[in-house]
């Protein structure tokens, strides 16, 4: 790990403060929350950054009601305690069920929720400096692709980058609607969950559309039931403890038999968590059926491609969208420790 | 090319130090001349307190092994893929190899170190030797202080709770199958027996 410069300040405005010079962002300046992906990655030296901000003393640490009747996620609450608490677990029973699908229990007591969505990829090839990779040092070229691709993008990629977005949490966040609040030296700004990561496009080193030195404070769930109907799913190579071939949140509503507010987002698929409002469309105000289900799983994943050691991923998807929509219909959402598949 | 991840700028790099306002603990800058910059870190271990002047750099996991000699908590991986470096900080399970030491100032840290004795082992310590839950030993303090916390926490109740509340705590000569016995023979027996 390269040496830095250390910083703990214990006010928003003294944090965002500390990652410029008067106006101007400083490049190299990183904030460290849980530490869980960033240390990681100083190790590799994937990052250098030439100060760490350490916002740990910062009065992010609540979970508490939104102005909008939702629930309003501290940036610095653990995952761990996030996934715990009573509000989350009786009303986005969704959100606590991929949070506990990620990582390990040591590593969600660690990491917080500003820093899970800030995670970045785990891509081979980004963490192995000793390889091309156009997010990591740009015009490098990509060793993902023709390389081992198990892990990477079937959709939304580019000719830069097949890089997916490693984070469970975020899928269901996708799902839910949230909203990302960020604090910067021009102030506070909202933004839409879906708009929140960027795809790869010819410049893969962004993640996502957070500004340079512009701090996350929390995260924002509206309001809506989707407790009755719901599951995460999660496919990987071993039953804990691993990231996602392909995850499937979905959160809906039944309301006279018909399928209502269908919400259907998928993980390790996408530079971001992917969602097709078209499909969605085509199962609201219709009733539930297997041949429904295919017919929406086919339209979301219009346009897939394998990239050779992944395009078994094209397949997997499409069943765990029409398996994940069968669970949430019937309220039967995927069992934390018991892997058998409902 | 090169547009985002611009490589660090030496020359401006000592003069952004302008937090006069913060309420905040600030490194001096880091130079060939001047490496040795350390930042005061007060943490309680064990129950016994420690003062210290630590780099930035250093994890805690570092900082036990190296400065402290408590060498129960191992390196494995060093990337938080194994568990072997497992503490508890503040009531809470932790790889210690991703956490800045200077990160936890003010914390209390528990380690294999401080659970049990040689004379009076704790009920996990001795459910690990009467099932023969390991062969070479090296995740073994990682797999105690995790299965301290996972009994605290009050959650799992059968064993297949266990195996995925263990799940952060690999064990490469894969004994499992006894981890979890031993677990489950502290967790299913009196309650007093957990603490």
């Amino acid at each position: 790990m390269i040496r830095f410069d250390y910083e703990r300040p214990s006010d928003v405005a003294s944090a965002t403060q500390a990652a410029h010079v008067g106006a101007a962002p400083l490049p190299q300046v990183r904030f460290l929350a849980g530490g869980t992906n960033l240390i990681d990655l100083m190790k590799e030296n994937v990052e250098q950054p030439t100060k760490v901000v350490d916002i740990n003393r910062l009065p992010l640490g609540k979970i508490e009601a939104s102005p909008d009747g939702g629930l309003r996620l501290g940036a610095l609450v653990s995952n761990a305690d996030t996934a715990d608490n009573a509000e989350v677990n009786a009303r986005y029973p969704l959100l606590a069920s991929a949070i506990l699908a990620g990582a390990s229990p040591q590593l969600r007591n660690a990491a917080t929720n500003g820093g899970n969505i800030n995670q970045r990829t785990r891509c081979y090839y980004f963490y192995d400096t000793a390889t091309p990779c156009n997010k990591r040092e740009p015009g490098s070229g990509c060793g993902a692709m023709g390389g081992v691709n198990r892990i990477h993008a079937i959709l939304g990629a580019s000719t830069d980058c097949i890089a997916t977005h490693p984070s469970d949490m975020c899928i269901a966040l996708a799902a839910l609607d949230a909203v990302v609040n960020v604090s910067g030296p021009d102030g506070e700004r909202q933004i839409p969950f879906l708009d929140y990561h960027r795809l790869p496009g010819n410049e893969p080193w962004r993640d996502n559309h957070l500004k340079q030195g512009e701090l996350v404070t929390s995260i924002d769930l509206p309001a809506g039931d989707f407790s009755g109907h719901y599951t995460y799913l999660k496919l990987r190579d071993r039953l804990s403890y691993a990231f996602a071939l392909v995850s499937v949140a979905v959160a809906l509503k039944v309301e006279g038999g018909k399928l209502a507010d269908v919400r259907i987002a998928l993980g390790g698929v996408a530079h971001k968590p992917w969602r097709v409002p078209a499909a969605e469309a085509m199962l609201n105000g219709q009733a539930a059926s297997p041949e429904l289900f295919h017919q929406a799983a086919a339209r979301i994943l219009d346009g897939a491609v394998g990239q050779g050691t992944n395009d078994f991923k094209i397949e997997l998807a499409r069943r765990a969208i029409a398996r994940a929509l069968a669970q949430a219909v019937a309220g039967t959402p995927q069992s934390h420790t018991d892997k058998r598949i409902a | 090319m090169g547009t985002a991840r611009l490589r660090h700028d030496a020359a401006t790099r000592f003069t952004h130090h302008q937090q006069e306002s913060m309420d905040t603990v600030t490194s001096p800058p880091a130079s060939a001349s001047n490496p040795a910059q350390t930042i005061p870190v007060s943490l309680e271990i064990n129950g016994q307190q420690h003062s210290l002047q630590v780099e930035p750099f250093v994890t805690l996991l570092d900082l036990l092994r190296e400065r402290l000699q408590l060498t129960g908590a191992k390196k494995g991986c060093d990337h938080g893929q194994c568990g072997a470096c497992t503490v508890i900080v503040d009531g809470k399970r932790m790889n210690s190899c991703l956490k800045l030491a200077v990160s936890l100032d003010g914390a209390s840290v528990t380690t294999i170190e401080g659970i049990g004795t040689e004379a009076k082992l704790h009920p996990l310590q001795q459910a690990f030797i009467d099932h023969d839950a390991f062969q070479c030993g090296y995740c073994t303090p990682g797999q105690i202080c995790s299965a301290k916390a996972l009994l605290d926490e009050g959650r799992c109740k059968s064993r297949a709770d266990v195996r995925e509340w263990m799940s952060g705590n690999l064990c490469r000569c894969g004994a499992y199958n006894n981890i979890t016995d031993a677990v489950m023979e502290v967790l299913e027996s009196k309650p007093g027996a957990q603490s």
